[in-house]
């Protein structure tokens, strides 16, 4: 996100101080959807309360749906949606993990529906705090996925999720990172009423399970003979996602002067350490670059904003002239390997001319702390590597070892 | 009400060629509850028989708009249908009257559909649940569910050495929807059509949640010939193993007596699934399933205020 504050181009709202979960309610509540069926699950729980307190408030028209559990939101948003209804809902954590099931069906039934998610460890141990592993095991379930590294990121890409999911018919989850962006503090732009309502315009559905005069059948058995080709068909629209992600953020930036694509680049062009990280780590990554370079170092941040589908060629574009790549995962994967990010990072260099070194850095699983002298010494050690140094390629960043905590 | 001639005039609403089997309880079920709609209908359908055998692409049996998402969760789905109307119709995007009916099967009701069934319930939707009872996961091939009555044989109950089929009787599924204090919840069985279509319209043009739980006969996880289906279904009344009532705010009403409550035997020696137990060592069950049925009916009865005076103030129910 680059704000570029060219007088009177661009239609200005009005900054507030907003917490993460706040500024998504106030989202929500300027796209005043027809129906939100929610649960409360920490750290979301701020998103429905304040939401519910519009709706007391008669601020929206929505029929908010107070559900016994996340599996019963995802279901209620789908039975809305294909009754025509601009359906949302959020979750995190161990709710998402129980909508596992309905995620897939509502991506495969092509229904827009938008869902934040502020993003918590999973179970178990129980863990309150953030990590990216809820949206992760969701990340190959047909949703388009947004990672916001700010609450004002997460304001703004909860606006375009509901654009992006209308043109295209797919669901969008819009992630921040638990209590690191949803319960702290900021200054948020929040744009006037009139200029997000135009924005995101009205929703014109295909079909409409309350259109009793042309009934139609929902979700139906779909045996050997025709499900592999409706799959096809969903494979295709989730490939045509990148280009409604990049329209919609295009009409954005015109509107509103803040520009979104499927990544950040800062300070790429001449990259030969290149960080990639998703969520509120980026933004520390960017202050311990900015130091780094003032020290001589020539480092970067790739940061992925739509991480699903994932944009394989514009990755492997800004990755391939780097001497070496630190990917940054705030979640497991049990692969046998590296995160989820790392191998999909690896995988889109493969194709690429040059194959620079990847190192993971597995970092702040279940909320721990990533600070700046850490990033700055996996910048040390990325500048080793790119000197032909021997690294073991998976790294755990902060972790409590007999030999003292791992890049302190 | 209307009559089985205006009944069978009206719009079908699952037309034929589905594929449910010969002498299906449920294929007769929906179609007396959906002929009984006053108001056009939406219908979300749990995982289960009537779903796989109405649906399947690209054919379909559904003259209404009809939606299937998963097993657990026809409750939560429609409601989702309802809310949409709801906001959809305040903001003049909708001008007709609609109703809105979820289908389940036990499986999809007494099981894995409970809590969402209990959240619809608890938070007043408009909206009908009908649960067509057979009595086992009959689509997955016959297992027990907890609508499963005691001593029954199921591919997961199976009358063993040791164990002789389902031990524990089945859950009073109409008792927990009663304890929601919804507008209306009826127990019907499709061999008393009239009662059926009746409790059917009640329920559908009800304002607010309402129940159905309906007896469906299950000629292939029942032991018997389709023919006898509808012979079979009334016997599980004339025993009062599934009694017709209803209850409206709580307030229960016997809609149907047997002129003689016929014993349980009678009803239980014509399925196969109920076979074992009239082997000698077994024959005792049937013995314990007849008082069970008679509890419940007393029960019943004094719920409903069909006792003598006397019993009426004196007994409590069990």
């Amino acid at each position: 996100m680059t704000a570029e504050k060219s007088e009177g181009k661009f239609i200005r709202g009005q900054v507030k101080g907003l917490i993460g979960d706040d500024a998504i309610a106030e989202a929500m509540r300027q796209i005043n959807p027809d129906v939100v069926a929610a649960y409360p699950i920490t750290p979301q729980t701020l998103i429905v309360e304040k939401f519910a307190e519009f709706v007391a408030d008669g601020l929206v028209d929505t029929e908010m749906i107070h559900v016994e559990s996340e599996h019963s939101a995802m279901s209620a948003c789908i039975g809305a949606a294909a009754a025509g209804a601009r359906a949302m809902t959020s979750t995190a954590s161990q709710g998402l993990a129980l909508m596992w099931e309905m995620l897939y069906v509502a991506s495969s039934l092509r229904l827009p529906i938008v869902m934040a998610v502020t993003n918590r460890a999973l179970n178990s141990n129980l863990n309150i705090h953030c990590d990216h592993s809820d949206a992760m095991g969701a990340r190959d379930s047909g949703w388009i996925q947004l990672y916001s590294e700010n609450a004002q990121e997460a304001y703004d890409n909860t606006i375009q999720a509901v654009k992006i999911a209308e043109s295209i018919y797919l669901p969008v989850m819009v992630c921040l990172d638990g209590f690191v962006v949803s319960h702290s503090l900021e200054p948020v732009e929040v744009l006037p009423d009139e200029a997000v309502k135009e924005f995101i315009g009205e929703f014109k559905p295909l079909y409409s399970l309350l259109d009793v005069d042309n009934p139609i059948t929902v979700g139906p058995v779909d045996l050997p003979p025709y499900y592999m080709e409706h799959k096809r068909s969903q494979w295709e629209a989730i490939n045509r996602a990148p280009a409604i992600v990049l329209e919609v953020g295009m009409e954005f930036y015109k509107r509103f002067g803040r520009a979104y694509g499927f990544v950040e680049a800062y300070r790429l062009e001449d990259a030969e350490i290149i960080l990639v990280a998703m969520g509120s780590a980026a933004g520390t990554v960017k202050a311990a670059i900015d130091i780094a370079r003032s020290n001589g170092s020539k480092a970067g941040l790739l940061k992925i904003r739509m991480y699903r589908p994932f944009p394989w060629s514009a990755i492997r574009k800004l990755l391939c002239n780097a001497k070496a790549i630190g990917v940054m995962d705030r979640a497991l994967s049990f692969n046998g390997e590296g995160g989820p990010l790392f191998t999909d990072i690896k995988a889109a260099l493969y194709e690429a001319e040059k194959h620079p070194k990847v190192i993971n850095y597995i970092y702040g699983l279940g909320g721990r702390d990533i600070t700046l002298r850490q990033i700055l010494n996996i910048i040390e050690q990325l500048e080793a590597v790119g000197r032909g140094e021997p690294v073991e390629p998976i790294q755990w960043v902060g972790l409590r070892t007999k030999e003292g905590v791992t890049f302190a | 009400m209307p009559t089985a001639r205006e009944l069978a005039k009206r719009k079908p609403v699952i037309v034929s060629g589905h594929r449910l089997c010969a002498g299906c309880g449920a294929g007769m079920t929906l179609r007396q509850i959906l002929l009984s709609s006053p108001y056009p209908v939406v219908v979300a359908c749990a995982t289960g028989c009537v779903e796989v055998s109405t649906s399947i692409f690209p054919e379909t049996a559904w003259n209404v708009p009809w939606i299937h998402s998963a097993f657990e969760n026809a409750a939560a789905t429609i409601t989702g249908v309802e809310a949409a109307y709801k906001v959809l119709k305040r903001k003049g995007k909708i001008s007709k009257e609609i109703k809105f009916i979820a289908i389940a099967g036990d499986g999809g009701t007494y099981d894995i559909g409970l809590q969402a069934l209990s959240g619809a319930l608890e938070r007043w939707h408009d909206f009908v649940f009908v649960c067509y009872d057979n009595g086992a996961y009959m689509n997955t091939g016959i297992q027990r569910s907890g609508a499963t009555p005691r001593g029954a044989y199921t591919t997961t109950t199976p009358s063993g050495k040791v164990i002789p089929g389902k031990v524990q009787p089945r859950k009073d599924l109409t008792a927990i929807a009663v304890a929601h204090n919804i507008p209306y919840v009826a127990q019907a069985n499709p061999a008393y059509w009239r009662d059926l279509t009746t409790k059917a319209e009640k329920a559908i043009t009800t304002e607010g949640p309402a129940v159905l739980v309906v007896y469906s006969d299950c000629n292939l996880g029942h032991g018997h010939e389709p023919e006898e289906a509808i012979e079979l279904s009334r016997l599980a009344t004339e025993t009062c193993f599934w009694p017709l009532y209803e209850v409206v705010y709580g307030k229960y009403r016997l809609t149907y007596r047997p002129k003689e409550k016929l014993p349980i035997r009678l009803w239980l020696e014509k399925q196969a699934r109920f076979r074992h137990l009239f082997e000698p060592q077994n024959e005792h069950i049937i013995d314990e399933i007849q008082q069970e049925v008679d509890k419940m009916w007393e029960k019943l009865l004094w719920l409903c205020g069909e006792l003598e005076t006397k019993e009426q103030t004196e007994d409590t129910p069990a």
